[in-house]
């Protein structure tokens, strides 16, 4: 097979799918079967992925030049490893929305074409080597999230959730855009690996240009990985989006934009500015500080794991400024794939029991904290897997986010890095408040006997994210494996 | 492997304990009951290898009974570490003996999911074996996290009347100093890997760092601070009246006679072994934050009126004597701080079961309206006052020699603590008497008729009593098992720096 076409592939099925399921939904309305068709492409090109990763690991060929398609698309194990990511936590989101969109009533098919649409996005995002292929990604992301959030269309907070996100969003587009005129002002190209040779071996360059390009760039992007300051769409969006919408913005979104500004950086090395590790070294702390002081005075499940992942996106933070020391950038590379992966699984699993306690509401999602109370006593299994969560969003041994946190920290130290140390200490104590409260809420004997139905299939995807989760809590030393060989070929 | 069995066999009966609520609400406690005393039997053989041991204990690698490693994480050198030695034996014999008491004390205390109850308990106990056999940081680490998450949900679900606050303070406390030990112990593998070129959380190989002196002072305060909270010493003492006061009576028998000994036994294992110039530095500071440990926590222990309270602020001021005794470190002062852990251990769970059955008789906590308890209840006050005296350091019993050990063995070493440490005593007997007046003497209060000690109670008191009068009258078999390990320890820091040899 010809080697453009093989590396291809995952963006090919990905495409094959969604313009497939856009005739099923034409020729015949059928949410099962098309919850179904969504899932097999999306598993078909989950399993095609991890084939290749496999394979390019094995073929050593990991390297940046080798495996660009084109001059826009890289196709690397970096791209392939958060190209996997997403198109997992969409197969998540697509089986624990199944029964949350029956109930719903008619009309939901085409959810799941806007879900695969995102997904596509996220993965063109991840594999983007050229600022072309980085807005494209950006928008087909974008646009599709826009029309998911509002797809209840009866819902007032989700029209308000759309409307913000859509024009918050729209403004830091246009800033994003901004920097990239600004950039290609100071370079004269727009793919990342000819800015690299030109940041390496010209000194000419108009420093001013790339630092003004690079900032606005950085606080676009910060205004959709929700970093504070600009993180105040955030808890509104979360909690006005259906649940499992709320899940795909968590997770894709976050995870491909984290994913291609961090490759945005590495390859260009922007870390040699020192005014840009100041603004992101403001940026981590004031996420850390601000999204857990914020997530203690929520009495909303929703709004509280929005600050809760702003306090997140600020911890991984921490190892992409991390990255800047040239000897520990492989480290801080692997740092934060693994605190990435252990985010998604434990993002995927919160909101997926909020999805699944919303199942039968037909106006609201479920998400007031006492609505929880009692749920062990209710719902045994639900509230464990809920408390897993919980204890792994605050990172407690066994389970994923352990992994995470101990990556994060671990890269901290490499670094040096101990002011920041410092602050993640406190954010950690600060967001260990919150997520007891939860847990506490869940034990307490309340008068509420609302029957809680868990549906057969979001219920078995449950049990399965929180298995992989403790199983990666536990025994992460594959997933390390392959991910440190992934880094070490980056760098 | 014994090490793995038990640690297997508690995490399996935890989870048997807990399906088997679906089926009769009374099997979960036997269930709890029957995997203790499996756990036990797995470390029965042990004991007599240990012996053997003891005959010829000169060579350094001889002190471990049992070995164990299986690499975990290679990226990191991170391997599932296990060593028993004399003195993890004794704390893993504690634990499980505990266990058993723990279980056995609350026998029908719990209503609400019994099963979900021994569950938390018996893996609160995987937990702390875990933490006292483990020899990789990492592993450690692990465990030492893995035993909060029970605990917290044994206070925060059958706690009494303020459990919220009470579990969040415990978890706050520990989860944080805890983190603090995370990057403590991260930057002594990382420093140590780039010095040595390999990273490795093994503590054999981490014995040999040649961090700079004021590198591994500051590593050294990330450890000290974790397990002084966990022991707890002031001023981080405050999580434990709370903690205690909150928690059901198993989970206080827990908490006093196994979890605060965890964090003695990270200073005793890691601490001072792995930064001993680090720690002498700070060895005065550390013994005065003892001294201030056992005046203040006798002094408000008198002050109390909640009788779990009282037991509580009593525990600070006998682990203060730990904290001397560790930071005085020669072999006489630790030996006497093991033996105080283990009698400490053994008398306050005792006493923590009399507060709860005093609780589950009159529902309340406060001594002000108990009294004359003895006429209804003599069984009771009579353990009551045996223990009452053990703590309060009488001759004969366990808490004396361990107490007594201390206070040679600093004596040698800075005088003026030994005797600020020796008031300890005297307070001590003071807020022992008058609780045991307040509560089982005087006036009679409550003129119903209460239910005494019965059969039950008493399985649970006897042996903790004959094994407290055993550690009183003859303790050389404990000090027969725990000498390698610490003069093992103790060598190894001595070698290190010659000079601290001088405080003999």
């Amino acid at each position: 097979m010809n080697l453009d076409v093989y590396l291809l592939l995952p963006l090919i099925s990905l495409s094959t799918v969604i313009l497939t399921l856009m005739m099923l939904i034409a020729f015949c309305r059928n949410l099962s079967l098309t919850c179904a068709f969504s899932s097999i492409g999306l598993m078909v090109t989950l399993l095609l992925i991890c084939a290749m990763a496999i394979d390019i690991q094995a073929a050593q060929t990991a390297s940046l030049v080798d495996a660009l398609v084109t001059p826009l698309i890289i196709v690397d194990a970096y791209a392939l490893f958060f190209s996997g990511l997403m198109v997992f936590s969409s197969l998540c989101i697509c089986l624990l929305s199944f029964n949350y969109h029956r109930a719903r009533g008619e009309h939901q098919d085409e959810f799941y074409l806007l879900l695969l649409l995102a997904t596509l996005g996220g993965v063109v995002l991840s594999q983007a080597a050229h600022f072309a292929m980085f807005i494209l990604g950006l928008e087909l992301l974008g646009v599709s999230i826009y029309a998911m959030i509002s797809y209840p269309r009866a819902g007032r907070f989700s029209l308000e959730a759309a409307l913000k996100y859509l024009i918050l969003s729209g403004v830091s587009s246009a800033i994003i855009l901004f920097g990239i005129a600004l950039l290609y002002a100071a370079f004269g190209t727009l793919s990342f690996a000819e800015m690299a040779v030109l940041q390496r071996e010209n000194s000419e360059l108009d420093a001013l240009y790339i630092l003004a390009g690079s900032a606005m760039l950085l606080s676009g992007l910060a205004f959709k990985l929700s970093l504070a300051p600009f993180h105040m769409w955030t808890p509104d969006v979360y909690e006005g989006a259906p649940a499992p919408v709320t899940t795909l913005l968590a997770t894709v979104s976050k995870g491909a934009i984290f994913a291609v500004l961090f490759r945005f950086f590495l390859s260009v090395d922007n870390y040699q500015y020192e005014t840009i590790l100041d603004g992101l070294f403001l940026l981590a702390v004031a996420s850390i500080i601000f999204g857990n002081l914020l997530a203690l005075t929520q009495s909303s499940i929703k709004r509280m794991l929005a600050y809760s992942s702003i306090a997140h996106l600020g911890y991984l933070l921490v190892a992409f400024i991390a990255a800047d020391s040239v000897g520990g950038r492989a480290l801080a590379i692997e740092a934060s794939a693994i605190f990435l992966l252990a985010y998604f699984l434990t993002t995927i699993g919160a909101f997926g029991v909020v999805t699944v306690m919303s199942t039968e509401a037909s106006d609201h999602d479920v998400d007031r904290l006492d609505e929880y109370e009692g749920l062990f006593w209710r719902r045994p299994m639900l509230a464990t897997v809920f408390s897993v969560m919980l204890l792994s969003l605050a990172g407690i041994p066994l389970t994923a986010g352990f992994i995470g946190k101990f990556y994060i920290v671990v890269s901290g130290v490499d670094a040096e890095l101990w002011s920041l140390l410092v602050i993640v200490v406190i954010g950690s104590g600060i967001g260990i408040f919150y997520y007891l409260r939860t847990i506490f809420a869940m034990t307490k004997r309340t008068m509420v006997t609302s029957v809680v139905h868990v549906p057969q299939t979001a219920g078995w995807t449950l049990a399965a994210v929180t298995l992989l989760l403790l199983v990666f809590g536990i025994y992460p030393t594959p997933v390390i494996e392959w991910v440190s060989r992934m880094a070490q070929a980056m760098t | 492997m014994t090490v793995i069995a038990i640690m297997v066999v508690l995490f399996l009966g935890g989870i048997i304990a807990w399906l088997s609520e679906a089926w009769n609400k009374d099997w979960p406690k036997w269930v709890a009951v029957g995997t203790c005393v499996i756990a036990g039997v797995v470390l029965l053989p042990l004991v007599y290898q240990a012996d053997s041991l003891i005959a010829f204990s000169d060579a350094d690698s001889s002190t471990w009974i049992e070995l164990y490693e299986y690499p975990w994480i290679p990226r990191f050198g991170i391997h599932i570490l296990f060593g028993l030695d004399g003195l993890s034996l004794l704390m893993v014999g504690l634990t499980i003996f505990l266990g058993f008491v723990a279980v056995v004390s609350s026998w029908d205390e719990i209503e609400k999911s019994p099963g979900f109850f021994q569950f938390n308990i018996l893996w609160t106990l995987a937990g702390v074996v875990g933490v006292f056999t483990s020899l990789d940081m990492f592993l450690f680490f692990f465990f030492w996290e893995v035993m909060l998450i029970p605990m917290y949900l044994l206070i925060a679900i059958w706690g009494h009347e303020n459990r919220s606050y009470a579990s969040m303070k415990f978890f706050l406390f520990t989860q944080l100093s805890g983190l603090v030990m995370l990057i403590a112990i991260l930057a002594l593998v990382i420093l140590n890997g780039a010095d040595s070129g390999v990273l490795t959380f093994n503590y054999f190989e981490l014995m040999k760092h040649q961090l700079s002196p004021d590198v591994s002072y500051w590593i050294m305060w990330g450890f000290f601070v974790a397990f002084v909270v966990k022991l707890p010493g002031f001023p981080f003492h405050s999580w434990l009246p709370d903690a205690h006061t909150q928690a059901p009576t198993a989970a206080s028998v827990l908490l006093a006679g196994i979890l605060l000994k965890t964090g003695a036994y990270g200073l005793l294992r890691f601490t001072i072994p792995l930064f001993p110039e680090a720690a002498l530095q700070i060895a005065n500071i550390a013994m005065t934050l003892g001294v201030i440990g056992i005046i203040y926590g006798a002094m408000l222990a008198f002050a109390q009126t909640d009788f779990k309270r009282l037991v509580a602020y009593s525990s600070i001021s006998h682990m203060g004597f730990v904290l001397v005794g560790l930071y005085a470190w020669n072999e006489l002062s630790i030996q006497g701080s093991v033996i105080q852990m283990v009698a400490h251990g053994l008398s306050t769970a005792a006493l923590f079961m009399t507060a709860g059955a005093i609780q589950h008789r009159l529902h309340t906590r406060d001594t002000r309206d108990m009294g004359g308890l003895w006429h209804d209840m003599p069984r009771m006050g009579a353990v009551a006052m045996f223990f009452m005296v053990a703590s309060l350091g009488m001759p004969g019993l366990g808490n004396f020699v361990g107490e007594i050990l201390v206070l040679f063995g600093t004596f040698k070493v800075n005088p003026p603590i030994a005797v600020a440490a020796s008031i300890g005593l005297i307070t001590g007997a003071v807020y022992a008497l008058i609780a045991m007046q307040r509560v089982f003497q005087g006036e009679r209060k409550l003129t119903r008729n209460l239910r005494d000690f019965g059969v039950r109670e008493m399985t649970a008191m006897i042996p903790l009593m004959i094994l407290l009068i055993f550690l009183g009258v003859y303790p050389q078999p404990i000090f027969d098992l725990i000498s390698p390990a610490l003069s093992n320890l103790y060598s190894t820091s001595v070698n290190q720096i010659p000079w601290i040899g001088g405080l003999k």
